[in-house]
């Protein structure tokens, strides 16, 4: 029924939903259309909070950040292959792995830097280390990495253009250092993989959080995946022998990490890694790890299947990264995944008979 | 680098040597009346630019919406009836027969509704909370840990403040803070509404845009021995500022106070020196359960966990190199 010629510009009003226990949402203002009262302006929900606004704030980073976390596995895993190739005796492996270092790491820092709110001061990441500060850690382990893959390329464009760059005495320099430098980019290679996870991990953002003490065997899974990908793509069969077998046991760890964590995570926290755009993308990375996994495994001798299995495995990667990144900024934007792990958390450890760790208390 | 978790004292976690007194605020939402005198007093003095498009939120009062980069003081507006009192009422005095930890002699048991003083509320069958939300000046600290510049510090007052010629903008605070305070400026939302263009052509400058930014509990006008704006400017000393263990004390007589006059929904948010983050220094007296107030039930800082985050790091990178080994070396492929 409607009194006020005013009624029907106003939106509908979204349908009544009740809890689980049959208690009405607690900001439940009656179905009335004469006007008198506010309508709703956000959805009723089934928990209590705020108007329905976010409790935590979702860190401020665009799809740059995303890119960061794909790119930096690519650089790390690419940096092992490199050594591998390096004492092993596979120059193609061995160039290609190095050159797909630097590509990567220069593309992720150069997101990372456009990402900050004030670019200019990208240096004062290193103005102090921070044992409690993930980004800090990450900042020197990326500078550590970023020194010795410098190196590693150099000397390989280097060679490559048939030692015509103009380096004087340099060169000698540059090839006493190649090999030391290789150890010293594959020695932060792994630490580049995987401070990304606790970066995210070390978050109040519900999702990541939840994650922290699996996605770091995720990230690190995804990154060696990836850049055995790279890897089949850029080189020829005969000495990407090695980049396949990573392939697959990267794959074998991404899809392993990923059930694992989903299992051990706060149910309601994990909810964002099904739903909307997160969900879709990781859905597909599964399926392209698995299908990139399997062409390395039956058929990576040939090299058309190679180089399509390497482009799926990097698609898988890139999707996982950017599935997880999603997933967490839906998860601090919709105040339930913040408000009903706690409470439900609160709740077992009272049940536990834990009562003095509390933030309410009534003395 | 001090404790990660658990009760300590701040300043001397952060090594200051000289030992002033940690400050906080108290902040009794059984006395706000929403006038926002709070808001307004903290815009004007720390020069916090309009956020976002003035509009009406369609929340109560309240079309201020959250504590945000430029808003440090951010009133809310609750509007509750008879069911939701009761219900209140029930969760605060669960709360009590809990048995919190308690400084003294047990008080007498006030709770039981035959001695008690249970004079109902001059509004029985609805209410109106108010809540001035603030920065919670944890001891433990979530933005504080992980800002990897050393733009945030802890005070010598055992606050947490932004340098604001230090930070580059990097966001990880904002994800840090379990209490959605900190935020990073933004310089490209700020407009006038539409209709007032004409009087509004020059907007003045924004400050330190891109930059984290969050109430610093009035530093600048700390170190000269002053009250912090919204609590100068608070009309019912709903907002009370000083030594942070004395506010703890004032919480603790207030809501025991209110429970004896049968308020039992009256509980303390922020005094338990053993909850996620150590306690906070911004204390607050709360009418309802804290999600409610857009506050979180059980906020934990993430730091608690790192290291066995970095164990489990650790680990997978240890896979990660094994994995490459086996890559190489388990013969030809």
């Amino acid at each position: 029924m409607t009194l006020s010629e005013f009624d029907n510009l106003r939106p509908s009003g979204p349908a009544r939903r009740r809890g689980a226990d049959g208690k009405p949402g607690t900001r439940r203002r009656r179905e009335n259309g004469d006007g008198s009262r506010e309508m709703p302006m956000v959805p009723e929900a089934e928990f209590t909070s705020y108007y329905g606004r976010p409790v935590v704030k979702p860190a401020p980073w665009g799809e740059d950040v995303a890119l960061y976390l794909f790119l930096g596995g690519v650089a790390g895993g690419s940096a092992l292959l490199g050594l591998g190739g390096q004492l092993t005796g596979r120059p193609i492996l061995r160039r290609n792995a190095r050159l797909g270092a630097l590509a990567a790491l220069s593309l992720g820092a150069g997101a990372l830097v456009k990402d900050l709110g004030r670019p200019e001061r990208f240096l004062n990441m290193l103005r102090t280390f921070k044992v409690t500060s993930p980004m800090s850690v990450g900042s020197w382990i990326l500078s550590a990495f970023g020194a010795g893959t410098a190196l590693v390329a150099a000397a390989e464009i280097d060679r490559m253009t048939g030692c015509r760059i103009p380096l004087g005495p340099l060169r000698k320099a540059l090839q006493a250092v190649e090999g030391p430098a290789g150890f010293e980019a594959a020695v932060f290679a792994g630490p580049l993989a995987a401070y990304t996870a606790v970066l995210l991990g070390d978050t109040a953002t519900p999702t990541w959080n939840a994650a922290h003490e699996e996605l770091p065997f995720v990230f690190v899974s995804s990154a060696c995946l990836a850049s055995a990908g790279l890897a089949m793509v850029t080189t020829p069969v005969h000495e990407a022998g090695p980049a396949r077998k990573l392939a697959v046991l990267g794959v074998l760890g991404d899809l392993a990490a990923m059930k694992v964590m989903e299992h051990r995570m706060d149910p309601v926290a994990a909810e964002p890694l099904h739903l909307g755009k997160a969900g879709t993308m990781l859905t597909w990375s599964e399926r392209l790890a698995l299908g990139g996994g399997l062409g390395a495994l039956l058929a990576g001798r040939n090299r058309a299947v190679a180089a399509a299995s390497g482009f799926a495995l990097l698609a898988a990667s890139a999707l996982t990264r950017f599935g997880v990144f999603e997933a967490g900024l839906a998860s601090a934007r919709d105040p339930r995944y913040t408000i009903e792990p706690q409470k439900n958390r609160l709740a077992a450890r009272r049940a536990a008979g834990v009562s003095d760790d509390a933030i309410t208390t009534a003395r | 680098m001090g404790q990660l978790s658990g009760p300590t004292d701040p300043t001397t976690d952060a090594h200051w040597e000289h030992n002033h007194p940690r400050k906080g605020f108290f902040t009794d939402t059984s006395i706000c009346i929403g006038c926002k005198a709070c808001e307004v007093a903290c815009k004007e003095w720390n020069h916090n630019p309009q956020d976002g498009n003035l509009e009406l939120l369609g929340s109560s009062y309240d079309n201020t919406g959250s504590l945000g980069a430029s808003t440090w003081r951010h009133v809310a507006f609750i509007e509750q009836g008879q069911e939701r009192i009761t219900q209140a009422r029930e969760s605060g005095r669960a709360l009590v027969n809990l048995g919190m930890p308690r400084i003294g002699p047990p008080a007498p048991d006030s709770s039981d509704p035959a001695e008690a003083d249970t004079t109902p509320p001059d509004t029985a069958d609805f209410r109106w909370l108010m809540s001035s939300d603030v920065c919670k000046h944890c001891t433990h600290a979530g933005c504080l840990d992980v800002c990897p510049t050393g733009a945030l510090f802890r005070t010598e007052f055992g606050t947490v403040v932004v340098q604001d010629d230090v930070c580059n903008g990097c966001g990880t605070c904002v994800a840090g803070c379990p209490f959605g305070v900190i935020e990073r400026r933004s310089n490209g939302t700020v407009k006038v509404a539409t209709s007032r263009e004409d009087q509004h052509d020059e907007h003045p400058a924004v400050p330190n845009a891109g930059i984290a930014q969050k109430c610093t509990l009035c530093y600048d006008r700390l170190v000269d021995d002053q009250t912090p704006a919204c609590a100068k400017a608070c009309p019912t000393t709903s907002i009370k500022f000083g030594d942070h263990d004395a506010m703890v004390e004032t919480a603790k007589e207030r809501v025991a106070d209110l429970h004896a006059k049968g308020l039992t929904e009256a509980r303390l948010y922020g005094a338990n020196e053993n909850d996620g983050v150590g306690g906070t220094g911004s204390v607050f007296l709360l009418l309802d359960e804290p999600e409610v107030y857009g506050l979180p039930p059980d906020p934990r800082v993430p730091t608690a966990d790192l290291p066995t985050m970095y164990r489990r790091a650790g680990l997978a990178v240890a896979g990660m190199a094994a994995a490459a080994a086996l890559a190489f070396l388990g013969g030809r492929a």
